[in-house]
Parts: structure tokens; C-alpha cells; sequence
């Protein structure tokens, strides 16, 4: 029975590792799509943090960031959540839109529409990956979104990954679109029931 | 204020007079400041779950509201509060998604701010004011000198409680 990341072997969080890395291939991949350009993914970086340090992994808790979640059901149940800088956001539907409005200004009704297809896409994407890998059916909901403090949005995954633990999971992956660069977290929150049928469904446990 | 003491998620912390303690961006967590005027020794707990019965895992007696608030007394009586003199403030327990279902997850804010309330009420800790709820994140700072919370926000202003 896995009761907490923190309790995970090495060889699962490798495996959690590398789904991070294809799902968020995949996501890059989207965003280039979408965006009509070539975009760059750096390797992406799984961390597993206390919850101590969990706030200030977007440059403090609280600058603000924009937080999209999705609800995963299906064979997997649970939560993803993709969290950027405000500013990020405000670069990325920029580009999406070829707009230049300046990166402190408020977005429109439109903007977070296109904001929550961004984040719906690469996290659909992100899924899809994991489902392809796992043959496990993995339907998302559509796209909520939040803006606020950084610990505030992050205490949404942080809340879930603490029914188990004491640390978070995530991957830290990094967008560029020629000079500019774009940070963003996933977080995917299997539910406590279900935490054991994804590593049975990648073969990790028996 | 020179001497700011921070608190971290799941986390609490004591201090006696002269001290500010803060935690940054509270989302659906709930801060429980306690505070005794008379010694002016103040406390800080960060919740993120209301119960450690419910928990598979409960060693971390900081994350959950029953267990962290009980700590915290304990905490603030070693410093030299007395405890029939301590009362409580409340901030936080936001719903930051609006999905609309019910789900026990969504409704995770409030049930933190109703175990929170209930655990005082057994230790017979009366709460004085209290900024819960809603769907903004809030970062907290107690000031020992006169028992203040302040309540900074996003968007939603600045508050005292």
C-alpha cells in the first residue's frame, strides 16, 4: 500500500518522472501548435518539496499566478493543476493573440477564455500522454481557473497530496518562443484510491 | 516590528512579546491566531486538513486543525500564557476553484474553518473575529503588541481583525 510520495521507491518516482517529461513533451508540442511557432521544452524537473518549501517554488507565496485545474475521472480519478506567473500568462496569450498589452495589465473575458484553453490543452495533452502510457482511461472536465497568491492556488494540490504525505510532486517545465521564456508546475493529484492503480497500471507494483 | 516570525503550510509557531508572526497566502488553509493580552504571547498555526483521525498518515501534527490547535495551547502555556485568557482569531478556508459540484474537495476551506471552530470550542477558547470563506487567498501577520491580525489580499483589500 503507498501512503505518501515520500514513501515511493526510486524506480516509481522515475516512473513519475518520466511521465512528467513525456506529458509535458506532449505539451510543448501543443503549445507549438497552437501558437503557429517553433517552442522550445527544456528538460523538465521533477521536485518533490515539504510543504514548508512548497509556497515559495514560484518565486514566493505570494506573487501572483494563474492557476488552471482540471478534474481527472475515469479508470484514473483526481485533479491536474497547471500553475504560472501572472506574468507568463500574460506573455503567452500575448503570443496566442498577438497582442502587446503590457504584462501588469488585467486580462479581458477574452483573454480568459484563451487562457483556459491554454491551460486545457497542455494539460489534456499532458493526459494524454499518461493514458497512452498506462492504457488507462483518463477523461478530463473542462478548465477551471483561479488567479491569486501563489500559496493560495498551490494550497489547492498541496491540500490533496497532504491526505497522503508529507511532501508535493511536480513538474517544473520550461516553454521558449524564441527570446522569451515561460515557466510553468504541473501537478497531477492522483485520489488516495487510485494512487495505487496508476503505479499497477505502469507496472510498478504488482 | 523587528523580530517577524514566519509560518510555513502545516506549521505553527509561539512567541512571546515583542514579535509579529505571519504566514503567507492562505488559500483553502485556515490560520488560527491565538493570542493572550495580558503576557501579549502570540500564536500561528497553518492547517490544511480539519482532522488527523481521518488521516492515513497523522505524524505531522501541525498539518491538521484538531491536533495543531491543541499543540499550540500547549505551546503558548510553556511560554506563560494562560490558557483561560487565550482567544482565537480565524482567516482563510477560500474555495480558489469554483467548480460547482460539491465535492468534498471543493468544500475543503470551510470544512477546515468548521473543525477549527469546534476544536476551540472544546478547549473553551472564545473565537473574537474572524475573516473566512470566499474565493481569495489571504496572507495573515499578529502583531503581539496589541493582538491585531492584519489581513493583506489580492483584490480584495487590506483588513484588521
Amino acid at each position: 500500500m503507498v501512503s505518501g510520495i515520500h514513501e515511493l521507491s526510486n524506480i516509481e518516482l522515475d516512473v513519475l518522472k518520466e511521465i512528467g517529461n513525456i506529458g509535458s513533451g506532449n505539451a510543448a508540442t501543443a503549445l507549438a501548435k497552437m501558437l503557429n511557432r517553433k517552442v522550445d521544452m527544456d528538460v523538465p524537473r521533477a521536485k518533490i518539496l515539504e510543504f514548508k518549501e512548497v509556497s515559495d517554488t514560484l518565486g514566493g507565496a505570494e506573487i501572483p499566478v494563474v492557476g488552471i485545474l482540471l478534474k481527472v475521472s475515469g479508470d484514473l480519478t483526481g485533479n491536474i493543476m497547471f500553475i504560472l506567473q501572472q506574468h507568463a500568462a500574460r506573455m503567452l496569450v500575448n503570443m496566442l493573440m498577438g497582442r502587446t498589452s503590457g504584462i501588469d495589465e488585467e486580462f479581458s473575458e477574452i483573454e480568459i477564455s484563451a487562457l483556459k484553453e491554454i491551460g486545457n490543452i497542455l494539460a489534456g495533452s499532458y493526459l494524454s500522454a499518461l493514458s497512452a502510457l498506462t492504457n488507462l482511461k483518463i477523461v478530463p472536465s473542462i478548465p477551471d481557473m483561479a488567479m491569486d497568491m501563489a500559496g493560495a492556488i498551490l494550497s489547492v494540490p498541496a491540500i490533496e497530496f497532504g491526505k497522503v504525505g508529507d511532501t508535493v510532486l511536480y513538474i517544473e517545465t520550461e516553454f521558449s518562443e524564441g527570446s522569451e521564456k515561460v515557466v510553468g508546475d504541473f501537478f497531477l493529484v492522483p485520489d488516495v484510491d487510485t494512487y495505487d492503480v496508476l503505479l499497477k497500471a505502469l507496472g510498478v507494483i504488482g | 516590528m523587528d523580530n517577524v516570525i514566519k509560518v510555513g503550510m502545516a506549521d505553527l509557531q509561539s512567541s512571546r512579546h515583542p514579535c509579529s508572526i505571519t504566514t503567507l497566502g492562505l488559500g483553502s488553509c485556515v490560520g488560527i491566531a491565538l493570542y493572550d493580552s495580558n503576557t501579549k504571547i502570540a500564536g500561528l498555526a497553518h492547517v490544511m486538513l480539519p482532522s488527523s483521525q481521518q488521516a492515513r498518515n497523522n505524524s505531522n501534527i501541525a498539518k491538521f486543525a484538531d491536533t495543531a490547535i491543541v499543540k499550540l495551547v500547549d505551546d503558548m502555556i510553556s511560554l506563560g500564557a494562560a490558557k483561560n485568557r487565550i482567544v482565537a482569531k480565524l482567516a482563510g478556508g477560500a474555495q480558489m476553484f469554483s467548480f460547482n459540484d460539491a465535492s468534498e474537495m471543493m468544500r475543503i476551506g470551510a470544512r477546515n474553518v468548521a473543525a477549527s471552530k469546534e476544536v476551540l470550542q472544546v478547549l473553551r477558547i472564545p473565537i473574537i473575529s474572524e475573516d473566512t470563506g470566499g474565493n481569495y487567498g489571504r496572507t495573515i501577520e499578529i502583531n503581539s503588541g496589541s493582538g491585531i491580525l492584519f489581513i493583506k489580499t489580492i483584490g480584495h483589500g487590506l483588513k484588521e481583525i
